[in-house]
């Protein structure tokens, strides 16, 4: 009844390459674009802008680029924190240096200093493997927030190590620093995200990404297929440390304000990898969905018991979000260890056909 | 000139003019090497046998000693509260075995690597419900292990060893030992080689998967409870342990995943050349701290130039 | 009009070399791992437009010889001389831009994506467009990909599988696999195509389906062959010559007909003359 495929074929080599074969989707897609650009900023309040909706537009801008590190190159990494900080310093010290520059040029200037350090660590994965990549990209990790804390250069010498996101104004309008209002920074944070999830998913589904897959895959059958490994893995690393720099420079300017070193640290590497793999790896809708569900869970484990009149302790609440969370990662890959996003397909599967078992 | 005087000179006269406290570094690097081996082992041990890359050992040792600990504050004598945390290691080996590992057993090794880190997460939830995440003193004295130091004068300066540091690594060594006659000599030892080798053949032999994994969490459990007295002892019990344990994993790239020997030598290299490093060229040069991430810069190194580690087998791929 | 990659930086059909000429030479290859001689001391060639069996008993070095010719191992000694250049070490993806291309002996095929993925991930040496016209999809590489779809399904309509062509290749039955993984292969346009058994597994309806598509292949297209096989059978009806290996050495060399009845090859594989 609500999807109904009969009817839509196609005729052209073109219209099956279409990103939306089923007209439904295309719908549910709009539908989704209307909440988000207008119908949610205008029932939304300060507090649901800040502790909702951006930190899940930024958590799932950084899972996008460790998913396609990840999830597409299968190329494991634990340094997507450090990599986040690369981005936030570079953007600081872009536009404390240059504060003339547009922000938006900034913000993409940024990304370019975290994906340079993303490829030059990514570098090992040429003579190096499966785990062993992964704790090669915790030296990353540990160096690069040990450098964030004793190069004062990169914080310009504040007493207190910390980085603050200047005023900066966009057309008259102030859209990042402590003036500026939370449904401003929404409306830039939307369109960074909208972008640059526009542009993952054309560059994962052509010929890019069936590169990376088949390096993920089988990475020697892709040599002898004739795909140059070192040019696909240095790829993958530029690609998605851009966007995690990004989001990094976003997470400091347009959420937090400031940033101390220690935000960067190898919990934030992790509840990034957790997004990624909940919300199931090598999907770009994933990502939306693992941040929907991280961000949400510590206020719907807090809202539940107060709803049933029993008091609960802030830090009880994050005892345990974190055993829920390692319960849900064990869950899912027990059950479903391609994520949300293969939950959505299997209930969009049985919609089509629905109401009929099969 | 100045600059790699200060770098290729100057630490090393500065070694020579104190050796009393180049060797009370090297000690304290000697100590947190074994221990870092430790951790190894318990990995070592999970790997031969499952090929799963159990990344919840360091919170393992965090979860034995936050149990002793809370335990005997309950008002349970030490002598008890031992074996109690050891019967408690093993039914988290049991749930371990069951809940988790046995519904994935034949998925690819990142999905069994992910678990646990859902595994860890989960127990240090539920560690601080329990326990709560304040820091907690080690019942050191309370299990019988010396607390006094030695102290002694070479070359007119001094050096302090502590007791428990002493027992700490002889212990280790005993644990190994034990260990390693327990892999070689034993029928058991002989079946988680054999898994360790080849699931399907030893399955087909009439070796059971189930008691197996069960057995060897648990080993893993009780170095855990080892490592994390010592370590306890040392640095108090608290989460921060945590950290410290991934240090484990370097160790681990240099050893070799399946190599004992490489896990012990690989924990004695680290320890020591994280300690020299951080003394005499960490905080005279770049400000200290470096202790946080010179073991994994060295670990990336080596592997550069042997992707196998120091001890591992060279991969020959096959098509 | 498709633009067709230039001969000069790929093979397909126009690789310089005539019908009946030598298209590779093997000289005097030997190769060992650590302590085991894999190959000693082997010579052959292979002659454009022919179909070269290269058969044996296991573990007599066909594979290693071909990991060899494409350049996945490096022999200690000797050289393999394609298209007229010689070489010892080659880089795989240097040697598929060259015109080489391969099946395995165990499938390598992606198992992450589908039958048309995989096919068309066959393609990509010949693709061109950078990451920043991907970006754009729409425009150059919208119109690249479906240039090679269109080669790709020329590719899975003779191989007869248009109806799997979305199921993800996990999924399909072993026969089925291998003729994936030999669409990928043909998707490479190579000007040699080295075949690791691709019949083994296979049922008599099966291996004349892949016999068909070989026979096809080499005289439709071109394609020179080099084939391992262990079904006599089909050695004998496909192949122009062959080429035998015991234990790393070569020891017979020629037409079908004549090597079934030397004794040597008798002695170390066939054991009664049929």
């Amino acid at each position: 009844m609500l999807y109904r495929v009969a009817g839509q074929y196609k005729t052209s080599y073109k219209a099956d390459y279409a990103l939306f074969p089923v007209k439904q989707d295309a719908w549910l897609l709009g539908v989704i674009l209307l909440f988000a650009f207008v119908i949610l900023p205008l029932m939304a309040n300060e507090f649901t802008f800040r502790a909702l909706l951006i930190p899940v537009l930024i958590y799932s801008l950084a899972a996008l680029g460790l998913n396609i590190l990840t999830g597409y190159a299968g190329q494991l990494s634990l340094g997507t924190g450090a990599f986040m900080g690369v981005g936030a310093y570079a953007c600081f010290k872009l536009a404390t240096i240059f504060p003339e520059l547009n922000i938006v040029i900034v913000l993409a200037l940024s990304g370019f200093f975290s994906a340079a350090i993303g490829m030059a660590f990514g570098l090992p994965s040429l003579r190096i493997k499966g785990f062993y990549l992964a704790i090669a990209t915790l030296a990353a990790q540990f160096f690069l927030v040990w450098l964030f804390q004793k190069w004062a250069w990169l914080y310009n010498y504040s007493a207190s190590g910390a980085i603050q996101a200047p005023n900066i104004q966009m057309f008259g309008v102030t859209v990042a620093g402590a003036r500026a209002s939370a449904m401003t920074q929404y409306y830039f944070v939307l369109c960074v995200v909208a972008v640059v999830t526009f542009c993952a998913i054309n560059i994962t589904r052509g010929r890019i990404g069936r590169i990376w897959k088949s390096v993920r895959d089988m990475d020697i059958a892709a040599e002898l297929v004739g795909i140059n490994l070192m040019k696909a893995k240095l790829l993958a690393f530029f690609v998605s440390s851009y966007i995690v720099g990004i989001a990094g420079a976003l997470f400091v300017f347009f959420w937090r304000g400031a940033a101390e070193a220690e935000l960067f640290d190898i919990q934030l590497s992790f509840r990034v990898l957790f997004i990624a793999i909940i919300g199931g790896l090598g999907s770009i809708l994933g990502n939306y969905l693992g941040a929907i569900l991280i961000v949400a869970l510590p206020v719907i484990i807090g809202a539940v018991p107060s709803a049933l009149g029993l008091p609960i302790s802030p830090s009880m609440v994050e005892h345990l979000n974190v055993m829920i969370i390692g319960l849900l990662i064990i869950g899912f890959l027990i059950l479903e260890p391609h994520g949300l996003a293969r939950l959505w397909a299997i209930i969009r599967e049985k919609l089509i056909i629905w109401p009929f078992p099969h | 000139m100045d600059f790699i005087h200060s770098i290729l000179i100057q630490p090393f006269l500065d070694m020579a003019d104190a050796p009393d406290f180049l060797i009370q570094v090297l000690w304290e690097g000697i100590v947190s090497g074994v221990l870092y081996a430790l951790i190894a082992l318990g990995f070592v041990l999970i790997f031969k046998s499952s090929r799963i890359f159990n990344f919840a050992q360091g919170i393992m040792v965090v979860f034995a000693a936050l149990t002793l600990v809370g335990l005997h504050q309950k008002g349970i004598p030490a002598w008890l509260a031992l074996p109690m945390t050891l019967g408690v290691m093993l039914l988290l080996a049991i749930a371990i075995e069951r809940v988790v590992l046995r519904p994935l057993v034949n998925q690819p090794d990142i999905i069994l690597f992910m678990a646990t880190i859902g595994i860890t997460l989960f127990l240090i939830g539920l560690g601080e419900t329990i326990f709560g995440g304040e820091n907690k003193r080690m019942i050191t004295q309370e299990l019988g292990i010396p607390t006094d130091s030695y102290t002694f004068e070479p070359f007119g300066g001094l050096v302090m060893i502590e007791q428990r540091d002493i027992t700490a690594v002889v212990g280790a060594v005993v644990l190994v030992v034990c260990l390693l006659l327990f892999l070689n000599k034993s029928k058991m030892g002989r079946a988680i080689r054999a898994l360790g080798d080849d699931h399907q053949a030893a399955l087909s032999v009439g070796i059971s998967l189930s008691t197996i994994w069960v057995l060897v969490w648990f080993i893993a459990g009780m170095i855990a409870l080892a490592t994390g007295i010592v370590w306890g002892a040392r640095a108090g019990v608290s989460f921060a342990l945590e950290v410290i344990a991934l240090k484990a994993l370097p160790v681990l790239m240099l050893g070799g995943l399946e190599s004992v020997s490489g896990a012990i030598i690989g924990g004695l290299m680290i320890g020591i050349l994280e300690k020299l490093f951080e003394i005499y060229w960490g905080q005279p040069l770049l400000g200290g701290n470096t202790e946080s991430w010179f073991a994994y810069m060295l670990a990336l190194v080596v592997l550069l130039f042997r992707p196998q580690g120091l001890f591992g087998e060279r991969i020959i791929e096959r098509v | 009009m498709n633009p067709r990659p230039s001969p000069a930086q790929f093979a397909g059909a126009d690789d310089g070399i005539a019908k009946g000429d030598v298209l590779l030479k093997v000289d005097n290859v030997s190769l060992s791992f650590g302590g085991v001689k894999a190959i000693t001391d082997i010579s052959f060639d292979i002659r454009k437009g022919e179909i070269r069996a290269i058969i044996g008993p296991n573990g007599a070095g066909k594979t290693s010889m071909l990991n060899v010719i494409n350049g996945f191992y490096t022999p200690q000694v000797g050289t393999i001389t394609f298209r007229g250049e010689e070489r010892r070490a080659m880089k795989p993806h240097h040697a598929v831009r060259q015109g080489i291309a391969r099946t395995f002996q165990n499938v390598a095929l992606f198992q992450g994506m589908t039958t048309l993925e995989n096919i068309m991930a066959g393609r990509s040496v010949l693709m061109k467009r950078n990451i920043f016209w991907q970006m754009l999809w729409h425009g150059p590489a919208l119109k690249e990909e479906i240039e090679h779809r269109e080669k790709v399904e020329e590719i899975i309509d003779f191989l007869e599988i248009e109806h799997i062509r979305r199921t993800p290749v996990g999924k399909l039955p072993y026969g089925l696999q291998k003729r994936v993984e030999l669409g990928r292969a043909l998707a490479m346009e190579p000007s040699l195509l080295l075949l690791d058994e691709p019949m083994a597994g296979m049922n008599l309806e099966e291996k004349e389906d892949m016999s068909r598509f070989i026979i096809d292949v080499n005289q439709q297209r071109g394609t020179t062959i080099a084939l391992i096989e262990h079904d006599m059978g089909v050695v004998m009806d496909l192949s122009d010559r062959v080429v035998v290996l015991d234990y790393g050495k070569k020891i017979a060399d020629g037409e079908p007909d004549v090597v079934k009845n030397d004794q040597a090859v008798i002695d170390a594989y066939l054991g009664v003359a049929h």
